[in-house]
């Protein structure tokens, strides 16, 4: 075994060991947990602290108004540093002034390309001809349970009468929803779980192929 | 304590004991399931087919560490099928702990089949703030993406010659473990209308049937079992389908719990109701 | 002044932007463009907010909680070092730095791990809560039920039957239920959004 190898199994072994402690928690709570999910916290931290430094500070702000001479990055800037001002009391309101054109920004984006994206292209999906077959009549179905399912949530009148029924009929398709959203969230958490253990299965057999 | 008592109140380390047993055993004991194959995973892939000869797609690997048991997979079938078709990916990561594991993938990758970063395949990097990022992406690839994730300038890269926008990819498939899923349709298919496919977590997976319905996404891998799909339909076995034994074994037991669960759940009501029935009649 | 000012802001560049969205001009591109710039380094100006925050409450948890000192100092330690790790862009981006064996080493399995108890959480959720109490229990119940079995291999053909069902299931109820939630998910954002223009929706500017 040569010395990469060594140290391929060192970092693994911790790998092993940082899930080994994670998975104690099950039993109960105990310093070998505490301690990795502080590590884990700090690392995190620390990782995103210098993501951000060298990915987004460093290309957006510095390489543009230092090293290109694009100035006028100077003015998001300016108002990139006034959000700091949140931490102060005193001067806390100016911090209102760079929120407001980020959410400003923001907002006035997100209005029209939802009302697009959820609402128009969802009422369009909605409507189409409807040809006498199986699927044209899934298609009816599936319309009527999506005003049904609509009608749940329509406060503004008593749940009584038509719109009793409807919202009745709607508040069972939403428990399908539902229950299929359990169904693959299931798999979708065992696949995590057994991602690790296909890793603790995969260390024993490395520590026992390096060391033995 | 009747038996219905004794099965409702076990300790809960009980039940994930037997939980982690479904999950060790099949993976110390290997087999093989097979899964049946969906539309949406066919769509998915019939597109990678055409990303060939220079061809150019957008991967968005939008995950965490969190989530990776489930995309990386997916990623990783992916980024093989378009290499050896010699086609050219452009790979962006607005997960903030994404980037890391994208270049180890994309990095290992790329060493089997010889492909260069800059000429064959680019990572732009991340961007905080995915819904923006995916609207400045629209505009030019530049404006988010100054320089590559290594601080390569992208100007200077080969590849990047006369690709500015969606306009210029064939398309986005966007492996999300969050909403960087929904800002890739509202920001990326609604505004600029780029054709856009997911691969989403299991827990996500139903949510994107309406879009799919709708035609704003063409194709959908969902979870695991659609990376296992993928993997089939590529004749590429890996961790997708290393993953199908110990989900149909756990799955088994979960069923086998909710099973018994509820037939003492009814035993206790009937046992209740038989006992209330007899206080009231004294 | 204090009030008024940010509000009217928010005003102006959220009709700025939703003119902008109907007016294909090229001005109307480029400033678009820009305004994604602007907003791309406000914000990255604005994250290290959050870094501090964190940092300063473990401090702070540190001086005031003497159980937690030794704690606390784990983390402050693993963010210097990660920080010490990836000082220059190469170490950071390459794939055998140390910053990228405590990235794959630590940080993955740590991360990867913690969120993999979920299953252990969700099998014992099936097991103590998932009981067919009223129809509407049952429903979800049987749903979920049919769903997670298309993962248990059966003869044929209750095999294509399950997974025929389950296609139905996810492409007629479930399609239309979660259309109906992203229809008015989207009703409600787009509402606040508009309240949040006009200025009936103030909370983004805090207290005074």
């Amino acid at each position: 075994m040569g010395e990469t190898s060594w140290v391929d199994l060192f970092w693994t072994t911790v790998a092993a060991l940082i899930t080994l402690a994670i998975f104690s928690f099950l039993y109960k709570d105990n310093p070998a947990f505490k301690f990795v999910e502080r590590l884990w916290v700090g690392i995190t931290t620390g990782y995103w602290t210098m993501l951000l430094y060298h990915t987004s500070f460093t290309d957006k702000v510095v390489t543009p108004i230092f090293r290109q001479g694009q100035w006028w990055y100077i003015i998001p800037s300016i108002l990139g540093i006034l959000m700091w001002f949140r931490l102060s009391k005193k001067y806390g309101f100016l911090a209102r002034y760079s929120l407001a054109f980020y959410i400003g920004i923001s907002t006035g984006v997100f209005i029209p390309l939802t009302i697009k994206a959820s609402i128009l292209y969802q009422l369009h999906g909605s409507i189409r001809a409807i040809e006498p077959t199986w699927s044209g009549l899934m298609f009816v179905v599936a319309f009527l349970c999506m005003i049904c399912s609509l009608s749940y949530f329509f406060f503004s009148k008593e749940h009584k009468g038509l719109l009793g029924v409807t919202s009745r009929i709607g508040i069972f398709t939403l428990m399908i929803g539902f229950g299929t959203g359990f169904g693959l969230t299931v798999m979708g958490r065992v696949a995590l779980l057994g991602h690790r253990v296909s890793f603790l299965h995969d260390w024993v057999q490395q520590v026992v192929g390096t060391v033995f | 304590m009747p038996w219905y008592d004794r099965v409702l109140s076990i300790d809960r380390r009980w039940v994930y004991l037997i939980l982690g047993l479904a999950v060790v055993v099949p993976v110390i004991v290997e087999m093989h399931i097979p899964v049946t194959l969906s539309r949406e995973v066919q769509a998915v892939y019939d597109f990678v087919s055409e990303v060939r000869d220079g061809e150019l797609m957008l991967l968005a690997i939008d995950y965490d560490p969190s989530t990776m048991a489930e995309l990386h997979p997916m990623a990783e079938a992916i980024i093989r099928q378009v290499f050896e078709q010699n086609g050219h990916l452009l790979l962006s990561s607005l997960s903030q702990f994404g980037p890391a594991m994208t270049d180890e993938l994309i990095t290992r990758i790329a060493a089997d089949y010889g492909k260069v970063h800059g000429e064959d395949f680019v990572f732009l990097g991340y961007k905080p703030y995915p819904a923006i990022t995916i609207l400045a992406m629209g505009s030019d690839f530049r404006v988010p993406f100054p320089n590559d994730y290594y601080g390569n300038i992208v100007d200077e890269l080969p590849m990047m010659a006369g690709v500015h926008n969606f306009g210029d990819v064939r398309g986005v498939v966007a492996l999300a473990g969050g909403t960087a899923a929904d800002f890739w349709i509202i920001y990326g298919n609604a505004k600029f209308g780029v054709p856009v496919a997911l691969g989403v977590t299991g827990v996500m997976a139903s949510d994107y049937y309406p879009y799919l319905q709708a035609g704003q996404l063409f194709g959908l891998i969902p979870g695991i079992k659609g990376a296992a799909e993928y993997e089939q339909i590529a004749d590429r076995p890996g961790e997708g389908v290393r993953g199908i034994p110990y989900q149909t074994t756990s799955h088994a037991v979960i069923l086998c719990l909710i099973i018994v669960t509820n037939i003492a759940f009814f035993a206790k009501r009937a046992a209740t109701r038989r006992h209330s029935q007899a206080i009231s009649s004294l | 002044m204090k009030k008024q000012l940010p509000m009217f802001l928010v005003f102006l560049c959220g009709m700025i932007m939703i003119v902008q969205f109907v007016v294909p001009h090229e001005y109307s591109q480029t400033l678009f463009q820009h305004s994604q710039d602007f907003v791309i380094v406000i914000g990255v100006l604005a994250l290290p907010i959050g870094i501090y925050s964190l940092m300063k409450s473990t401090v702070t948890k540190a001086r005031r909680e003497p159980k937690e000192r030794l704690y606390s100092l784990i983390t402050i330690i693993g963010f210097a070092v990660m920080i010490i790790a990836g000082l220059k862009r190469d170490w950071f981006t390459s794939s055998t730095s140390l910053s990228s064996n405590l990235f794959n080493y630590i940080l993955v399995p740590a991360q990867a791990t913690l969120f993999s108890m979920l299953a252990f959480y969700i099998a014992s959720a099936a097991y103590r809560a998932f009981r067919a109490r009223t129809a509407l229990a049952a429903v979800l119940l049987i749903t979920a039920f049919v769903v997670m079995l298309r993962l248990i291999p059966m003869p044929e053909p209750l095999s294509t039957w399950n997974a025929e069902f389950v296609r139905w299931i996810l492409e007629v109820p479930n399609m239309a239920a979660k259309r109906a939630i992203l229809i008015g998910v989207g009703l409600g954002a787009v509402t606040y959004s508009i309240k949040l223009l006009l200025g009936i929706e103030r909370a983004y500017m805090g207290g005074d």
